[in-house]
């Protein structure tokens, strides 16, 4: 019994296992306080969350190409939309105006999945012939890849619906449901509930057990044997090939399961939003992701979480709401007149607060990489990395090694 | 790696490695493509393409050569360069009245007496911004891990962005016409604009200025030493850090020179225009062979080419058959995968081993 307690006392010591408990619990209570605070009006709220929820997603996923394989990823949002994609068009009306002429709809559970094998092979595709090159000439295929993936689907007009993308995408269906104070209502059994914008409750509670499942899952991977040899990969990559470890392949998975988690993260973004549009998939969602790991803690499964949850509340919440915020705060210290536009080209303070985004976006990362660039919360090895000097080699002073 | 030693060696085709062989085979299958498309839509047309592939070749090439020159001597994709870029043409915006450049009263001696000012002044601040990007954000971070400065990199093209957006909003903003608008007969009924001409022509002198300096002065020999050996320059007593910061002086330099052509050319600009341009800018640095000057202009050249085909001949197509839509950036950046996959090394870079 002492052995147990003082095992879990261990467990609590060690940061990570801190924050998962922290999130895991914050998760569970999330939409009681919210629904509580604003007296049952939190569903935006909750959506938000579960939106969040997504990018979490995302950041977990390229995590393991980023942090654990150590390959530049700037093309993720390109998986994203192939996720996103395939799941409209085989779960909506959009193929029955295309040359098959006829609607496919199948249900989200399989098509999720469906989702998740296409990025993964499209990530395996893209992935074979380049996973050979230099690190940031991969940068630049992956980057090249993501301008791509979107202006494709934005031009196959017949398949996708063109610059309109595809609309009325298909909600989940959820065969019972537990209803309950949590959402606002009373307790109750509900059949074959449609997870649609109505219910963003249910589209949280989801979303909170895919990423419990996805964490299992990648963190199992991590201490496999393959992520040992990821992690060779992206110490040394000639070593770890002396070593016998089969260089390309054990990238190219890391490769296709980082996509195939953004594929799958897709699927769930097109379920949610119930409308995808390749203008929702642009670089800046790459390099979003991307900061998300950083910002966490790069190669760390609940850094890149938390560094997903404070970005996107950073990014879709807090900037976002800034401009009213502010243009509301000089009103009431009696500055209105700094809201109002002039013709000598002032927009009004919100909208200066609005043009401001990008900077502090800016702002963020290079303050991020200069003075914390082991993240919010690093990676046993990347500390150790970043802290402490370079081991001094065994023989010949430095000074004589080549 | 043993491998790809020895299938460059071995398995050659007359004379060429089966990889480069693959690359031929696209280029003549998309050459075959392109023959009927030109003959169809007449020599006119064609010669209106080549010359708007020139002129936009020759803004990418002056983008260009700062991507490569920033990539040869520190290895950085520097991405905030489409921006400084961009900059450009923003700082020289109220600049030109400054110089009594206004759309109504430009012409002849006025018009190159007041663009000579307008072209150094904001030549010199693009560079300050660049290097002082170069001094807060990539100098701190030179023996951090490669994806570092990477990551800044792409923060301080958002800044700069940020900025731009900041300074004029979101709208399309007018650039003045300043340039002739002269057309200049070369027979057979086809006419060059006297504005491609003039921008070719000042591409055209500060590349060479660009060759002659790195290839004859003392500190383009340092900025060449610095790029092969950075430690072993350091001990022949170069200040590397100097060094450094006059590649990034000079590329922006550049950059902020295409800024204007860029405006007097296409007279319309917008805060997020170096992004995309920077792209494709970058894929001509990649194409040409990166590191390599003469390539970085070879491939700006090519690239131009290359899209204003991609929107003369391969758009048209492709909505004739999928509906409308640009594929011309699709081209571009496919382009850029295949001749990573390839040919890394580009058209001119020679194979460099992987450090």
């Amino acid at each position: 019994m002492n052995g147990f307690v003082g095992s879990i006392r261990a467990r609590l010591r060690s940061p990570n296992a801190t924050a998962y408990a922290v999130m895991l619990i914050a998760a569970l209570v999330y939409p009681e306080i919210v629904q509580f605070v604003t007296g049952g009006n939190g569903d935006a709220l909750v959506g938000l969350a579960a939106d969040a929820g997504i990018f979490v997603l995302l950041a977990i996923g390229l995590n393991v190409v980023v942090g654990f394989a150590g390959l530049l990823d700037l093309g993720y949002a390109a998986f994203f939309a192939i996720g996103a994609y395939t799941y409209a068009i085989i779960a909506s009306d959009e193929l029955a105006t295309a040359p098959i002429h006829h609607a496919v709809h199948i249900p989200f559970w399989i098509a999720m999945f469906v989702g998740l094998f296409v990025a993964a092979g499209f990530g395996a595709l893209l992935g074979a012939p380049t996973l050979r090159l230099r690190g940031d000439y991969l940068a630049i295929v992956t980057l090249g890849f993501g301008e791509i993936v979107p202006r494709v689907f934005r031009n196959l007009n017949v398949w996708t619906g063109g610059v309109f993308g595809v609309s009325a995408i298909d909600p989940p269906t959820v065969p019972r449901w537990l209803d309950g104070p949590w959402a606002g209502d009373p307790f109750g059994i509900q059949q074959d509930l449609q997870l649609t914008s109505a219910n963003l409750t249910g589209f949280y509670i989801v979303i909170v057990v895919v990423i419990i499942g996805v964490v299992i899952l990648v963190n199992n991977l991590e201490r496999s044997r393959l992520g040992r040899a990821w992690m060779a990969v992206r110490e040394d990559e000639t070593a770890a090939a002396a070593t016998g470890v089969n260089t390309v392949n054990i990238k190219l998975l890391a490769f296709a399961i980082g996509a195939s988690t953004s594929g799958f993260a897709g699927a769930f973004y097109g379920a949610k939003l119930s409308v995808v549009n390749s203008d929702q998939f642009s670089f800046i969602i790459s390099i979003t992701v991307l900061s998300m790991v950083v910002l966490g803690g790069m190669g760390n499964i609940p850094g890149a979480m938390i560094g997903g949850l404070v970005l996107y509340f950073i990014l879709y919440k807090f900037l976002p709401d800034a401009p009213n915020q502010v243009a509301s705060l000089v009103q009431s210290i009696g500055l209105g007149w700094l809201n109002n536009t002039n013709p000598n080209g002032w927009p009004g303070l919100g909208e200066e607060v609005n043009r401001l985004k990008y900077i502090i976006f800016g702002l963020i990362i290079v303050g991020i990489m200069l003075y914390r660039p082991q993240g919010l919360l690093p990676s046993r090895a990347r500390r150790q990395e970043l802290t402490s000097e370079e081991v001094p080699g065994i023989g010949a002073p430095r000074e004589l090694q080549s | 790696m043993l491998e790809r030693v020895r299938s460059a060696t071995s398995g050659r085709i007359f004379g060429l490695a089966p990889l480069d062989l693959i690359g031929l085979l696209l280029l003549a299958v998309a050459v075959v493509w392109l023959i009927p498309q030109v003959v169809a839509s007449g020599p006119g047309y064609f010669a209106q393409v080549l010359v708007f592939g020139v002129a936009l070749g020759a803004i990418y090439a002056l983008v260009a050569l700062g991507y490569t020159m920033v990539y040869g001597i520190v290895e950085l994709i520097n991405f905030a360069h489409g921006d400084v870029f961009t900059l450009g043409a923003f700082i020289s915006l109220p600049l030109l009245p400054l110089f009594g450049l206004t759309e109504d009263k430009s012409h002849g001696i006025d018009l190159v007496l007041g663009l000579i000012p307008v072209f150094l002044i904001t030549m010199a601040l693009c560079a300050l911004v660049n290097v002082v990007i170069e001094r807060v954000a990539y100098r701190p971070l030179r023996n951090a891990p490669r994806l570092a400065p990477l990551i800044t990199a792409i923060g301080m093209s958002s800044i700069l962005e940020g900025a731009m957006f900041l300074w004029k909003g979101p709208f399309n903003i007018h650039y003045p016409d300043l340039l002739p608008a002269t057309q200049v007969p070369i027979g057979g009924g086809v006419t060059i604009s006297a504005k491609s001409l003039i921008i070719v022509a000042v591409a055209i002198i500060l590349v060479l200025g660009l060759t002659l300096f790195i290839n004859g002065s003392k500190l383009g020999k340092a900025m060449r030493a610095t790029a092969q050996d950075r430690d072993a320059a350091q001990l022949m007593g170069i200040n590397i850090n100097a060094t450094i910061a006059a590649t990034f002086f000079i590329g922006a330099a550049l950059a902020g020179a295409g800024g204007i052509i860029y405006g007097l050319y296409f007279g319309t600009l917008t805060a997020f225009l170096g992004f995309s341009a920077g792209l494709v800018a970058f894929t001509a640095a990649v194409f040409g062979g990166i590191g390599n000057i003469p390539g970085a202009a070879l491939g700006g050249l090519l690239i131009g080419l290359i899209s204003q085909m991609g929107d003369g001949y391969l758009d048209p197509f492709m909505n004739r058959h999928f509906g409308p839509g640009t594929w011309t950036q699709v081209l571009i950046f496919a382009l850029l995968i295949l001749v990573l996959v390839f040919r890394p090394s580009g058209l001119l870079g020679m194979r460099v081993p992987e450090k």
